[in-house]
């Protein structure tokens, strides 16, 4: 076939078709049209405020690794005037994250910026190797996904940052909307979708990504030769998503605004007013102090389990009970430091709702 | 037989399927059998055409891949999620499986499959 020229600038030879748009353009018009989409994201959604102190959750993978890559060409093209973090979390798990953290640590010297590295063994005593060995592989993603979010959390906290942006694209967001409708998880349908989530949680985060399609992602960072790492968690087989993901892909095969459509569908749900009413409101946990919406968060109840032997408690109802019944809460049990939360000042008690 | 040379490479943790070796160099034959296959003892019975990507996706599966041909695979061609680039332009401007291999192409394949 003919190479054809790039359908913006009308000269360089077209390298990549945009899966949302069907365009063919060149590497250059689309490192343009890549960034400034990312920008008019950030602007439209009013994401920063010049001065913000913003952490980049940065986990080594491709979305992150092209995020703190485009957040700091954004802020020095845009003069944004944000201070950027990367913030690490150290799951614990030997031969996935020990290696993908030694990316982080190459691309703190790269972009030049500080870099947290909060560890779920500083933080709860217990690694992701040390809870599979207690817990198996069948739950150890609930404690993961649980300990990863509040991690992140005080890792900010300790950055004192007023914001986390996430790498979370759109086809992401897509797999998303798509598990929750299956699962009937309206609370979570109606957030998921927001491109931030504020009043719900301590520190704001948001997804610039949010529009970004992962085929572009991977282009971006294949032709700006930027340094990622690419292997699956050793204990994910996150099966249900795996099977929204495949879905997904087989979708957009046949119609790329496939991806797209999925997301502007979940965020034309409307959620009643009743429904929002019968949503727990939001406290702070008695024990260690963080966003909670049961008297105890979930991460110290799953602690809890874990060091009284009874794992199982944080997960089900019939442990629960088991736990109960043997006894109330030993003194010395090893807790999470008290949270607290950055200057910022955000109201204790919110009302869940989507934003 | 005449043959040419490509340059393979894998990205985004694909080379774990090919004996986590990120880049090969390989030879195929000009001329292969329309269907795929490739077993080359009866190619003088078949129908052939020009090397393709195509031929070559089968060549690998058959000859470098070393497990779970679900993850490179699905329906006679790559899996969706697998990006293809040929001299690093994107497979989907070159015809994807029909682009008709030369001496010296190289051939990339990213899976975008893995974590973010």
């Amino acid at each position: 076939m003919a190479p054809r020229s790039c359908a913006l600038c009308l000269k360089a030879k077209s390298m990549l078709k945009r899966p949302k748009t069907g365009q063919q353009i060149c590497r250059d018009c689309f490192f343009y049209v890549f960034e400034t989409e990312v920008h008019n994201t950030i602007i439209h959604s009013k994401l920063f405020n010049p001065g913000d102190r913003v952490a980049i959750g940065a986990s080594g993978g491709k979305d992150s690794t092209v995020l703190a890559y485009v957040m700091k060409t954004l802020n020095e093209r845009y003069q944004y005037g944000l201070e950027l973090f990367l913030l690490s979390i150290d799951e614990g798990i030997t031969g996935y994250r020990d290696d993908s953290l030694e990316t982080v640590k190459r691309n703190q010297e790269q972009y030049d910026m500080p870099l947290k590295i909060l560890s779920y063994g500083e933080l709860y005593g217990w690694t992701m190797d040390a809870i599979v060995s207690q817990v198996g592989r069948k739950n150890n993603c609930t404690f993961c996904g649980v300990f990863r979010r509040q991690a992140l959390d005080r890792g900010a906290a300790m950055l004192n940052v007023d914001h986390i942006v996430t790498g979370h694209n759109a086809d992401d967001i897509a797999e998303t909307v798509l598990m929750n409708i299956m699962r009937g998880d309206i609370a979570r349908l109606g957030r998921c979708t927001s491109i931030c989530t504020q009043g719900e949680d301590t520190i704001r985060r948001s997804k610039p990504f949010k529009y970004a399609y992962e085929k572009e992602i991977v282009m971006y960072a294949y032709f700006k030769k930027l340094d990622y790492f690419s292997t699956e968690c050793i204990y994910s087989p996150d099966a249900y998503r795996g099977h929204a993901r495949a879905f997904l892909k087989d979708l957009e095969a046949a119609r790329p605004s496939a991806i797209i459509d999925i997301i502007h569908s979940g965020e034309a749900f409307e959620i009643k007013e009743e429904i929002k009413a019968t949503q727990k409101v939001q406290q702070t946990c008695q024990r260690c102090g963080y966003m909670s919406s049961n008297p105890l968060c979930k991460a110290c109840t799953l602690l809890e389990g874990l060091e009284r032997g009874m794992a199982n408690s944080g997960i089900t109802d019939r442990g629960r009970r088991k736990l109960d019944a043997e006894g109330p809460t030993p003194d010395n049990l090893r807790t999470i430091p008290f949270f607290r939360r950055p200057s910022g000042g955000y109201p204790a008690i919110a009302v869940e709702l989507p934003s | 037989m005449s043959t040419i040379s490509l340059r393979i490479e894998f990205g985004g943790g694909l080379e774990l399927l090919f004996d986590n070796k990120r880049s090969y160099r390989i030879d195929v034959p000009s001329l292969v059998p329309k269907d795929n296959s490739t077993d080359a003892e009866n190619l003088s019975t078949k129908e052939t055409k020009p090397v393709d990507v195509d031929y070559l996706i089968h060549h690998m599966r058959d000859n470098m891949l070393k497990e779970r041909v679900e993850l490179f695979m699905e329906k006679d061609t790559v899996r969706p999620g697998i990006l293809v680039l040929i001299n690093d332009t994107d497979w989907e401007l070159e015809g994807e499986g029909e682009y008709r291999l030369k001496d010296g192409d190289e051939v990339v394949f990213i899976s975008t499959l893995h974590g973010g």
